[in-house]
C-alpha cells in the first residue's frame, strides 16, 4: 500500500463522512455516534498497528551453558520449537472447520500459544549456531525464526511425529492433543524448575516457566473435550477412542532421548524424556478414568532405519503440510510483510 | 540493567509510559496490565551489560543525536516536543502470553508518546522473565474491566498450581466457584450473579475466556487466571 492510496482511502473517508446513509467504513477519530468512542477515549493515536519484530530473549542471559555443545542446544531448541510449531499449524487448520465457534477460537488460541512458544525456541537455536538458519539470497529482509519455518525441507525438521499427521476429525483432534499437551506439560514443567532443577540455560528455563502456563489451559481443553467425548453418545465414544489409539502409536518416539537430549540432559540443559512418563501417565490415567476407558493396545508406529522424527525422519504427512505452508514465503524471499 | 530506575511519579518518562493503553483492551493502561516492568534513564549503551545490536527495538535516531542524561533533564515538566532536552529512556515490557501479537502495537505507542513527550532517544526492551501473571493487574485495572463488562481475573492464581510439583490437571469445575483460589466466586459482571457458567476457556484474545449468566442469560467475557 502507497503513501498515495492511504491518502486516497482517507479523502474517501471524509467524503463519506458527509453523506448520509453511506455506507463508508466508520472512522472512530471522527464520528461522535461511534460505539467505538467510549473504548478509546478520543485517543485517535491508538491505531498503528505494529508490525516490526522484536526481540523477546532480550534481558535474558543468552550464553551457552557450560558442558553444553552448540550444536546439540540448536538441535534441542529446533526440536522443542518444531513440536510447537508443526503443533500449532495442524490446530490452526481447523479455524474455521471446528464443530462450534468456540471450538473454533479455542484450538486458534492454543495454536497461537504454540507458535509463540515455536518463535521464540527457533530464534534461540538461530542464536546458539547460526549455522542451523537456511541460507537466503543477499539483502532478504526475513528474520532467522521465519527461515528455519519457511524455507527448511521437512528432513530439517526435528519435531515428533505425533503432531505432524493429518487432522483426522474432531476426536482425533482431540485425542492428539490431549497426549501432545500432557507431555508438553511435564516437559516444560521441568525445564522451567517446578519438577527438578531448572534448566541451566537462561532461556529454555525462561520459555517454559510461560509456556507451563498456557500448555495448563491447553491439557485441561483437551482433557475435558475426551471425557466429554468419550461419556457422549457411542459415536462420540468411537471416534475418540479411534482418535487415541491413533495417537498412541507415537507415544513411545515421545519419551525416546535422542543423543543430543542425553548430552545435554547430563549437562543439566535438557530433559531426558524417558523421565516425564510417569508424570504424564498419571494425567492421562486421570482421563482415561473419568473415560471409562483403558490405555489403548497398539503397536507403536515403525520407523524406517530405526531413526525417529528428533533424526529429521518423518511421515508424507509433514512435507504435504509444508509444501502450501511454506509456498508464499518461498515464492518471495524478498518479501516484506 | 543499564539504566538507572525512573521512579513511578507524575511528569517522569515512567509515567507517559504508563498511560498508554492497551490496544485489544483499551479500558486498561500498559501499568493497569502490568506489562510495564519498568523505565530506565540513561544511556543503554554505557553501561557494561549494554545490550547487543539488535537486542533492543530503537525506532529512528531524530535530529542530531541522543541527549545525555543528567538530572536537569529530568525536571518534571510537562512533555511536548518543543520541551527541554530528555535523557535516553529504554522501557521495559513483557509480553502477557508467548504469542499475543498486542505486544508490537504497545511498544510502537510506547516509542511514539513518548517522542511527543520530548524523549527522543527511547528504545522497548522485551523480557519474558518472571513470566506474567494476571495477579500483576492493578486494582484499578480491575474496575476497569468490570466496569467495561468483562469480569476481572481472581486474585492468587498461582494457588491453582502452586510453584512446585507436577501441574494439577483440572477436569471439572465446582459449580458456583471461580477458576481461581478456591472459594473465589466469578460474578457476572451485569447482574451479579454467582451462578454462571463455562462456555469456553479462550476468548477473542488469547487472555480471555467465554461465560454465560444462568441468572440473566448474557454471554460475558472473564479474563483467565495464569
Amino acid at each position: 500500500m502507497s503513501p498515495t492510496s492511504e491518502h486516497g482511502a482517507a479523502d474517501h473517508g471524509a467524503a463519506e463522512h458527509g453523506a448520509p446513509g453511506s455506507h463508508g467504513a466508520p472512522d472512530p477519530s471522527h464520528e461522535p455516534e461511534s460505539v467505538y468512542a467510549g473504548l478509546f477515549g478520543g485517543d485517535s493515536d491508538q491505531w498503528a498497528f505494529g508490525t516490526d519484530f522484536d526481540d523477546p530473549l532480550a534481558g535474558l542471559d543468552a550464553a551457552v551453558p557450560g558442558g553444553a555443545s552448540r550444536a546439540d542446544l540448536a538441535a534441542y531448541c529446533l526440536m522443542l520449537g518444531d513440536d510447537a510449531l508443526v503443533a500449532s499449524h495442524r490446530l490452526a487448520e481447523w479455524t474455521s472447520r471446528a464443530p462450534d465457534l468456540e471450538i473454533d477460537i479455542a484450538l486458534a488460541n492454543i495454536a497461537l500459544d504454540l507458535l509463540g512458544q515455536a518463535r521464540m525456541l527457533l530464534i534461540r537455536a538461530a542464536r546458539v549456531d547460526p549455522g542451523v538458519v537456511p541460507a537466503l539470497p543477499d539483502g532478504s529482509p526475513v528474520p532467522a525464526e521465519d527461515a528455519l519455518a519457511f524455507f527448511r525441507p521437512d528432513r530439517q525438521f526435528r519435531n515428533v511425529r505425533l503432531v505432524e499427521g493429518e487432522g483426522g476429525d474432531f476426536g482425533q483432534a482431540i485425542a492428539r492433543l490431549l497426549l501432545f499437551s500432557a507431555w508438553r506439560l511435564a516437559l516444560l514443567s521441568r525445564l522451567a524448575g517446578r519438577t527438578g532443577p531448572a534448566s541451566t540455560d537462561a532461556v529454555l528455563a525462561a520459555v517454559a516457566a510461560k509456556g507451563v502456563k498456557e500448555v495448563t489451559y491447553h491439557r485441561d481443553f483437551a482433557a475435558r473435550w475426551f471425557v466429554t467425548l468419550a461419556q457422549g453418545t457411542p459415536e462420540s465414544r468411537r471416534r475418540v477412542t479411534a482418535g487415541l489409539a491413533q495417537a498412541w502409536r507415537y507415544r513411545a518416539e515421545l519419551f525416546t532421548a535422542h543423543p543430543a537430549e542425553l548430552a545435554l540432559a547430563a549437562a543439566g540443559v535438557a530433559v531426558d524424556p524417558a523421565s516425564l512418563a510417569a508424570e504424564v501417565d498419571a494425567a492421562l490415567g486421570q482421563v482415561l478414568a473419568a473415560s471409562g476407558l483403558e490405555p489403548p493396545d497398539v503397536p507403536p508406529a515403525g520407523m524406517p532405519g530405526g531413526r525417529p522424527g528428533r533424526d529429521g525422519v518423518h511421515t508424507e504427512a509433514l512435507s504435504a503440510m509444508l509444501a502450501p505452508m511454506q509456498a508464499v514465503a518461498r515464492a518471495h524471499p524478498q518479501g516484506r510483510w | 540493567m543499564s539504566g538507572r530506575e525512573v521512579s513511578q511519579e507524575a511528569g517522569t518518562a515512567w509515567a507517559v509510559a504508563a498511560a498508554v493503553r492497551d490496544p485489544e483492551l483499551p479500558m486498561l493502561t500498559l501499568a493497569d496490565l502490568g506489562v510495564l516492568r519498568r523505565v530506565e534513564e540513561g544511556d543503554p549503551t554505557a553501561g557494561d551489560e549494554a545490550p547487543g545490536p539488535g537486542a533492543t527495538f530503537h525506532g529512528p535516531a531524530p535530529g542530531p543525536g541522543p541527549a545525555r542524561g543528567d538530572d536537569a533533564a529530568n525536571d518534571g515538566t510537562a512533555g511536548g516536543s518543543a520541551g527541554g532536552e530528555r535523557p535516553p529512556v529504554t522501557v521495559v515490557l513483557t509480553p502477557t502470553y508467548s504469542g499475543c501479537p498486542a505486544l508490537a502495537t504497545m511498544r510502537d505507542d510506547v516509542v511514539r508518546r513518548l517522542r511527543a513527550a520530548g524523549y527522543r532517544d527511547v528504545r522497548v526492551r522485551v523480557e519474558l522473565a518472571p513470566p506474567w501473571s494476571s495477579d500483576w493487574i492493578s486494582e484499578r485495572g480491575r474496575r476497569a474491566l468490570a466496569a467495561a463488562g468483562i469480569s476481572p481475573p481472581a486474585l492468587a492464581a498461582r494457588a491453582r498450581s502452586g510453584q512446585s510439583g507436577p501441574v494439577p490437571l483440572t477436569l471439572t469445575r465446582a459449580p458456583g466457584t471461580g477458576p481461581g483460589q478456591a472459594g473465589e466466586s466469578l460474578a457476572c459482571p451485569r447482574c451479579g450473579s454467582r451462578s454462571v457458567s463455562l462456555l469456553s476457556q479462550f476468548g477473542a484474545t488469547a487472555c480471555q475466556s467465554l461465560w454465560r449468566c444462568d441468572h440473566c442469560q448474557d454471554p460475558f467475557t472473564h479474563m483467565k487466571e495464569i
